[in-house]
């Protein structure tokens, strides 16, 4: 298992676009920081980031990743390996560099500027999105054999984690508005791993107070040490169900 | 010490001067080495305009009542204390000062408001240079009249609202100076109710447990470089016109329920020249009509000014709007108030003629303000990508934000510092 | 050693191995002929545990494939097109077969030699030309002295020189008592290695026979002419 991880994480090195992430992620971090007067607003630009293009580039670069070691899968299935052991090689090899990457290229500008729990929920939510939106890639290249069709499916699911899913929960809010849905919506928020990053990380900036009488529940639930171990093991689930059914999945694969 | 000497001298120069006038005002000397021990005894041999000087030391005086026009100087700060069981110094006479004392450990009741300092109706009273400690509350101004409340530290520790009383409190008074007060850790750091044609200027009130300004019904009163920061629940004033507030600041009031500045019930009212930041809401109003606001910064809000839909009237003018979350939040259409002239820094339209007066109109409620108006909880998806995209294509093509909430020339530069 | 008892596969509407069941022992070198897309090279991924069955089972020695991965280590594959990582050079796809199989294995670089990949040893795989990755493949297939080689159309894209090598050690490791099973639409390259032939047509199996024992029946010494003798006689 260690060999292969070794060599996927050379391959990905030696591929040139998370190299070109990690530049970009520091460089527009370290923008942010330097170039908003006020940090606050660096931190608000930063919040994009991690939950907007983190789980773009994560989804849409494991997708076409995996589909182009197809090769590489089909050589070392052929070989006395387990195939769990190769899936699990090849998962470990895309998290730990995108984490990496988003660790160096984001992760250093907040140390510097933001090393407050701010910060810290910041890097850890922008690691376990990295992380899952890779199990979620790897889900859907395993279920889909065509290439073309695979990346769109990744795209198809950014857009939902992203846009749809908020846009269904306001749709369900405006049709139950009659109803106390305040409660439900902490449970809700746990269906979609980018929101609850987003609340994650905006209960440490303290923006409950504005957030009114939803900031109130969202913090009575998500400020307390069990909310928010329940949260993290909700972001753990997320990894650990996409990677668990596409395991599964490739385990009967046909090459 | 030597300045305490030349300004003894400069003072018995002036008493010197004065006391020519007046030829039979006298001064009693109260300390341990003194002529008197406790204040209460000077005061008794004390008449009308004689002057008390009072020593460093301890004093405990119970409930010190002064029914005489006398001019009460402490030197070096001497310790009045109410051994939290009585009012410490009850004013019952017209033209007193009390001058430099240290008021601490008033009475706390339910039933009676224990002041540090507290007047009754008299006027021409002076409180000044003193610094008030623990007490219930304060400085208790009752029927009040010309009275003159200056340079005094203000504090307590209380950290329940029913513990504690108000820093500055004023009831049924009239031309009033409340000037140059630090006020801390009360209930309400300066409290009015039914004071008129008063001056609240260069107080600092912080840190208050609900209000760091609170009146109602105080008709015609102006607030002047005043600085309100940190206080549980921000300024409330209700119930009032004529209300002119310039220059003051209102900072970091942030918490579930706080307001920079709430004006409820205000009319006739100018608002100028006034810093807002980093409050949860600016300015929150609600049922006020005709105020002009002009000149104001609203920086680093969550909602920079939330104007409900029973407000009219409203002139907002050659105001900057710069970093706050939502700029201007409303629950309904807004016919009827005035917007012109400000600078709000999510203006993205341009300048054609260049005569720094931007050439499109700017709408500064967003979509998303007016959806969490309706639908509170909405607000769980703030700062998600589907509310800004909204809030983008709102802009673009608008159809639910009102139509004629708008800035017909806003600025493209900011005119404040 | 492989026995495969009634294996049925198919991809969606087409089936691709209909009911095949095959014994293979050791010392045998057995053909797998047929036309194009008869199932060859699936059922050769089947045993690989490339393609997973949909019902029946395939033993390597006993054991079930499906749940003894290990099997492999006994297998050398050459496949039928050599898709490698396009990024790794002949050296790192050598060097990291040889990590993956582990240091135990006598390592039989004869045809790494034969083939002089020596001086191709920095080249990138994608820029590698049909029959050099062949010649890679046939290399990996045979470097760990595996007891039996799996080779799917071993000689296509091989020109004629390597293609004699490769049938030299083909021949070479049959004499070491190996179980080799070369699967070829060609028959007459066939015609000197072969111990057995199976073939198959539509994803079924129409006959395995012993090579000596079609070639009385037919009449016939050329394979390929006895396998044609066969067809027109059913």
């Amino acid at each position: 298992m260690k060999k292969i991880i070794k060599y996927v994480m050379t391959d990905i090195l030696r591929n040139r676009i998370v190299l070109i992430y990690t530049v970009f992620l520091f460089i527009t971090s370290l923008s942010m920081f330097s170039l908003e007067d006020n940090v606050n607003k660096g931190l608000l630009s930063l919040l994009n980031i991690i939950l907007i293009i983190v789980p773009l580039v994560s989804i849409i670069f494991s997708t076409i990743y995996v589909y182009n070691s197809a090769e590489f899968i089909e050589l070392l299935v052929s070989q006395p390996l387990r195939r769990k052991s190769i899936w699990l090689s090849l998962f470990t090899g895309l998290a730990s560099s995108l984490a990496l990457a988003f660790l160096v290229g984001t992760g250093i500008p907040v140390l510097i500027y933001q090393a407050n729990n701010i910060g810290f929920m910041m890097i850890a939510m922008g690691i376990l999105l990295s992380i899952i939106f890779v199990a979620i890639a790897m889900l859907a290249a395993v279920k889909m054999r065509d290439k073309a069709k695979g990346i769109g499916a990744a795209i198809l699911l950014w857009l939902y984690f992203t846009l749809l899913f908020d846009g269904l929960v306001l749709f369900l809010l405006f049709q139950f508005a009659d109803y106390p849905l305040e409660k439900p919506m902490v449970g809700v928020t746990a269906l979609n791993p980018v929101d609850l990053g987003r609340i994650l990380i905006l209960l440490q900036m303290d923006v409950s107070a504005m957030m009114g009488y939803t900031g109130a529940v969202f913090k009575d639930f998500f400020g307390t040490y069990t909310g928010v171990m329940v949260s993290f093991v909700a972001m753990f689930m997320w990894i650990l169900f996409p990677l668990w059914s596409s395991t599964r999945k490739f385990n009967r694969k046909d090459l | 010490m030597e300045t305490t000497v030349s300004m003894r001298t400069i003072f018995m120069i002036w008493l010197f001067l004065s006391g020519s006038l007046l030829a039979h005002a006298k001064i009693l000397h109260v300390g341990i080495h003194q002529q008197f021990i406790t204040i209460q005894a000077a005061l008794s041999s004390a008449s009308n305009g004689d002057t008390i000087w009072v020593e460093a030391g301890n004093y405990h005086e119970k409930n010190l009542l002064i029914n005489k026009s006398i001019y009460l100087k402490g030197f070096g700060y001497p310790v009045l204390d109410g051994e939290k069981k009585y009012e410490v110094i009850s004013v019952k006479a017209n033209g007193v000062t009390i001058d430099g004392f240290k008021v601490i450990h008033s009475g706390v009741s339910s039933i009676e408001d224990y002041g540090g300092i507290k007047l009754y109706d008299c006027s021409g009273v002076t409180v000044q240079n003193n610094i008030l400690e623990d007490n219930f509350f304060g400085v208790y101004v009752l029927h009040g009249n010309h009275c003159t409340i200056r340079n005094n530290r203000v504090s307590a520790y209380s950290v329940e609202e029913q513990q504690s009383g108000n820093g500055i409190h004023c009831w049924k008074s009239d031309s009033l100076s409340i000037i140059g007060n630090t006020i801390s850790g009360h209930r309400d750091g300066i409290y009015f109710e039914f004071v008129t044609n008063s001056i609240i200027w260069r107080n600092n009130s912080f840190k208050n447990l609900r209000y760091g300004l609170h009146f109602m019904f105080s008709q015609n009163n102006t607030y002047v470089s005043n600085i309100f920061n940190n206080n549980g629940a921000g300024v409330a004033v209700m119930y009032s016109h004529g209300v002119k507030m310039f220059n003051n600041y209102f900072i970091e009031n942030w918490g579930d329920a706080a307001y920079g500045l709430l004006l409820k019930e205000i009319s006739d009212s100018y608002i100028g020249g006034n810093h807002f930041e980093k409050n949860t809401t600016g300015i929150y109003m609600e049922g006020a009509s005709r105020i002009n606001m002009e000149k104001n910064l609203f920086k680093d809000n969550g909602w920079g000014l939330k104007i409900q839909a029973s407000c009219m009237d409203i002139t907002l003018s050659k105001s900057d709007f710069i970093g706050n979350t939502f700029d201007v939040g409303t629950n309904g259409s807004l016919v009827l108030n005035n917007f012109n002239g400000n600078y709000w820094d999510k203006y993205e339209g341009y300048d054609l003629n260049r005569d720094a007066i931007g050439d499109i109109p700017y709408r500064p409620v967003s979509l998303y303000s007016m959806i969490v108006e309706k639908n509170p909880p909405a607000m769980m998806l703030f700062r998600s990508f589907i509310t800004s995209l909204m809030d983008k294509t709102e802009k673009i093509i608008p159809s639910i934000t009102p139509e004629n909430l708008k800035d017909e020339h806003p600025m493209m530069k900011r005119q404040l510092n | 050693m492989i026995i495969a008892t009634n294996v049925t596969k198919s991809f969606g509407k087409l089936k691709a191995l209909d009911d095949v069941s095959v014994t293979c022992n050791k010392g045998e070198c057995i053909a797998l002929v047929g036309p194009n897309g008869s199932g060859k090279t699936t059922l050769v991924k089947t045993i690989l545990g490339m393609v997973v069955q949909d019902s029946g089972f395939i033993t390597f020695n006993g054991n079930n494939i499906l749940h003894h991965w290990k099997y492999r280590d006994q297998i050398g594959y050459m496949p039928q097109t050599g898709r490698y990582p396009d990024n790794m050079t002949i050296g790192h796809v050598i060097d990291m077969m040889k990590d993956i199989r582990g240091k135990e294995a006598i390592l039989d670089e004869e045809l790494f030699a034969s083939f002089d990949l020596q001086s191709l040893l920095n080249k990138r795989m994608r820029t590698l030309s049909g029959g050099t990755r062949q010649k890679v493949s046939a290399t990996l297939a045979f470097l760990f002295s595996p007891a039996v080689l799996i080779l799917d159309e071993p000689t296509a894209g091989l020109d004629p020189v390597a293609s004699e090598i490769l049938k030299e050690k083909i021949r070479k490791e049959k004499k070491k008592g190996k179980l080799v099973l070369i699967t070829s639409h060609i028959l007459s390259e066939l015609d000197d290695l072969v111990t057995q032939v199976i073939y198959m047509q539509d994803g079924k199996m129409l006959f395995h026979k012993n090579i000596d024992e079609l070639r009385s029946e037919t009449g016939e010494e050329k394979l390929n002419r006895a396998i044609a003798h066969f067809m027109t006689k059913n």
